[in-house]
């Protein structure tokens, strides 16, 4: 590795690291404060940021990795459920916003082609922004995120269209359009194209259902946490690479990768193990946006650009709010979801170029548009939050939103899935309570998947599986794997994460029962206890015993049993006194359980007046 | 439970969590000074009543009170137990079973309510006090004195004022067993 690109990482790595944390402290969000960063190691501030479009390259992938955690979290019926925001909402932002925009264009006295194209180009809005802040504002979940959602997906596949339109609205030597979408295919006819693409997508498809579940498998039995995050990563790569060699959208290839695999029961652990790449690599694209923006030119002529931006926001919020509006959402979250769409995307600077070599638009042209573009991204953030401001009062009224995307919250978390949880686990959901289960045994898994039962792969030992699975707002977890350290740690994670839960645990024997408690766990059960209890009771009966006196001597026996736990859990870390205790203990609870029969229990109160017969009648 | 406590309530309800009348005469009692409440159902949810235990504990109060519902004009199942297991020979009655001797028996009893309520019109206090009888055979057996029961009737209970008042009355009727 070069020391220059050490260098570069070192400047994007510091700038990610102090941006973000002091913008939010500022109150302006994380996005706005890697923007800023960016401006200031650009090459006109402090001109640090060395090669900025490399750097935005790389920092796209950022953008793929998020569509595909995206998918993940949307299995095909939602999907479905969401063809109306899709291809109802999307399709008339698009189209209302871009017509609203060459008009403005003709306005200001561009010639018609010129307009319709800049105006198609800025329709788009930036799926990274946007819904990277509607993330951190929690809005992506609800009706204004499945909107918003729904418009950004269609914007994504409407750039491949508007890649294959331009060169044939140009004078017809710009056929070479475009660097990013370097298709295999360009030079194909239209119908090879389009076959190249259905084959994509199944290829995609077949491969998230047929290839990756055995690969997984393996990777999991073998036990590499890195082999598992590189895989996660080959499959967002392979599917972005695929659909980017047929001409669709990197982001759309890992969407469709996403949203294949959202059914797999590696779901969890892929989202976790993918999710501190996306959070960097996005961060490191807004910067390079930021590092983008054209200081001189903004300053040369400050009215015309500020003017422009404030234009083309102000259309594109009228487009967006129209198009909702159309869809009947209610008007504030119409209004919200616009103010957050209101914004050039990421795909304008591709598309861009792209018309400049169909020489669409001239140069002098796209770098304004460029300019008004990352200044429309820098003020979206804080456009949003004055807008949340204004209409908060009402937002406090509302019911909450009804989740589009989310899961229903569990009431428990199992974590282990085997004889032990699976008993818990049917006991719990046979009384209509919500149950999320984990499991890190892939036969365990697939045994169960023959029966039905679905569980997801991942070690409850880690947080943020724990958080994955429902932990912030399920009400118990209960630890029923068989691994004893592992027990303990999974206690002391929840406990200190995860205030609000409580923790039952599986302990293996006495000893591990007082650690487990000893680390915070509420409730600790011994795993062989009750059946060993049981079958004592059976060997009674075998002995001639009557079922109610076999029964009854169990549960007296476990009664004792448990004081005598409670009475040592003082001791037990001390190993001499413990055995010492134990073993002066085992003959007190002989005598207790003869007393009991002494007692004379049951005996029938008919013949007390005469002393001398008190066996029962 | 209170160290003070003179008087034990001993609740015998199976489905307290959906009931109505009960909880609120639980919680009175426990909010009476000398009063302490055992919730039998959740102490052997299994029925297996500590039966040493309870012995134990019994010296320690002058004031003992079945409170529960009718179940089939009787006390549901494990109370039923409890006094199978705990007064046992020797210790509440016959050869030197004389442990509860002078202490007070008292009961807390809720009648009516839905289908049986309406076929039946109700149960009267003398029909209560027939009912109630085997528990008083059972004092006089033990030595205890009887006290007259608390009755509650369920149709009279109508709203949440009329709750209110009972509750307090079993409140005034703890207080006043040592009278």
């Amino acid at each position: 590795m070069s020391a220059s690109l050490l260098a570069q990482i070192l400047v994007y790595l510091a700038a990610a690291a102090l941006a973000a944390p002091l913008a939010k402290r500022a109150g302006l969000g994380s996005i706005l404060g890697y923007l800023i960063a960016g401006v200031l190691i650009g090459p006109f501030v402090l001109g640090l940021a060395g090669d900025v479009e490399d750097v935005g390259h790389a920092a796209e992938f950022g953008v793929v990795i998020l569509l595909f955690i995206i998918g993940l979290e949307m299995q095909p019926a939602l999907l479905w459920r969401m063809k109306g925001a899709i291809f109802g909402v999307g399709l008339a932002q698009v189209a209302i916003t871009g017509v609203l925009l060459t008009l403005a264009g003709l306005a200001l006295g561009l010639e018609p082609r010129t307009a319709g194209v800049a105006g198609f180009i800025l329709a788009l809005s930036s799926t990274a922004l946007v819904l990277q802040l509607l993330e951190e504002r929690g809005l992506r979940r609800g009706t204004v995120g499945a909107s918003a959602f729904g418009t950004l997906l269609f914007q994504d596949l409407a750039v491949i269209p508007l890649l294959a339109v331009l060169p044939l609205l140009g004078d017809g030597h710009g056929a070479e359009a475009g660097g990013h979408a370097a298709s295999l295919l360009a030079h194909q006819p239209g119908w090879i194209q389009a076959l190249g693409g259905l084959g994509a997508v199944a290829a995609v498809v077949a491969a998230g259902l047929f290839l990756t579940p055995p690969v997984f498998r393996i990777i999991a039995r073998a036990e590499l946490r890195e082999a598992f995050t590189a895989f996660a990563l080959l499959i967002v790569v392979g599917a972005a690479l695929l659909m980017q060699a047929v001409g669709l959208s990197a982001a759309l290839g890992a969407f469709l990768a996403g949203v294949v695999l959202s059914e797999s029961e590696f779901r969890r652990e892929l989202e976790t193990d993918i999710e501190p790449f996306r959070g960097l690599l996005m961060g490191v694209f807004f910067i390079a946006v930021g590092a983008g923006v054209n200081l001189p030119l903004v300053a040369s002529q400050p009215a015309v650009i500020f003017g422009l931006t404030a234009g083309l926001m102000a259309l594109k919020f009228a487009g967006a709010f129209a198009a909702a509006k159309l869809f009947r959402l209610p008007t504030r979250d119409a209004a919200t979801s616009a103010v957050a769409l209101a914004q050039g995307g990421e795909f304008v600077f591709v598309l861009l170029t792209a018309a400049i070599a169909a020489a669409l638009i001239d140069g002098a042209l796209a770098g304004t548009l460029t300019a008004v573009v990352a200044l429309s991204m820098a003020a979206t953030p804080l456009l949003l939050s004055a807008w949340q401001r204004l209409s908060r009062p009402r937002v406090e009224t509302q019911a909450p939103e009804d989740n589009a995307f989310e899961h229903e919250a569990p009431d428990a978390i199992v974590a282990g899935y085997g004889r032990f949880g699976q008993v818990v686990t049917r006991l719990l959901m046979a009384h209509g309570l919500k149950v999320s289960t984990l499991d890190v045994s892939v036969e365990q898994i697939a045994l169960l998947k023959r029966f039905g039962r679905r569980t997801y792969y991942g070690d409850a030992a880690r947080p943020d599986l724990l958080r994955a699975a429902g932990a912030a707002q399920a009400r118990i977890l209960v630890i029923a794997i068989d691994d004893k350290e592992k027990a303990l740690q999974i206690v002391e994670t929840a406990r200190e994460m995860f205030p609000n839960l409580e923790v039952l645990a599986r302990a293996f024997d006495r000893r591990h029962a007082y650690e487990l408690l000893a680390k915070g766990a509420h409730v600790i059960e011994r795993e062989t206890f009750e059946g060993g209890l049981a079958m004592g009771a059976e060997a009674l009966k075998a002995l001639g015993w009557r079922a109610y006196r076999a029964e009854r001597a169990a549960r007296l026996f476990r009664r004792y049993d448990e004081r005598m736990f409670e009475e040592l859990r003082e001791l037990w870390d001390d190993d001499e006194r413990f055995v010492v205790a134990a073993r002066e203990s085992s003959p007190r609870m002989e005598d207790l359980l003869r007393a009991d029969l002494q007692l004379q229990t049951h005996a029938h109160v008919l013949g007390a007046d005469d002393d001398s017969d008190r066996r029962p009648l | 439970m209170d160290g003070t406590a003179r008087t034990l309530v001993i609740l015998a309800h199976p489905a307290l969590e959906q009931a109505r009348i009960h909880p609120p005469l639980a919680a009175a009692a426990e909010a009476t000074p000398g009063v302490a409440v055992r919730d039998l159902y959740e102490t052997y949810p299994d029925f297996a009543v500590d039966a040493p235990a309870e012995q134990a504990d019994l010296a320690g109060y002058d004031h003992l009170v079945l409170q529960f519902p009718f179940y089939w004009y009787a006390a549901p199942a494990l109370l039923k137990e409890w006094l199978d297991v705990v007064l046992t020979h020797g210790f509440a009655y016959g050869d030197k079973g004389e442990r509860l001797r002078c202490k007070t028996l008292g009961c807390a009893v809720s009648t009516g309510g839905g289908a049986l309520a309406r076929q039946t019109e109700g149960l009267t206090a003398k029909d209560v006090g027939l009912l109630l009888r085997p528990l008083e055979l059972t004092a006089r057996l033990c030595g205890m004195r009887w006290a007259e029961p608390f009755i509650v009737r369920d149709a009279d209970l109508t709203d949440q004022a009329a709750l209110k008042r009972a509750a307090a009355a079993y409140s005034d009727w703890l207080g006043g067993l040592g009278r």
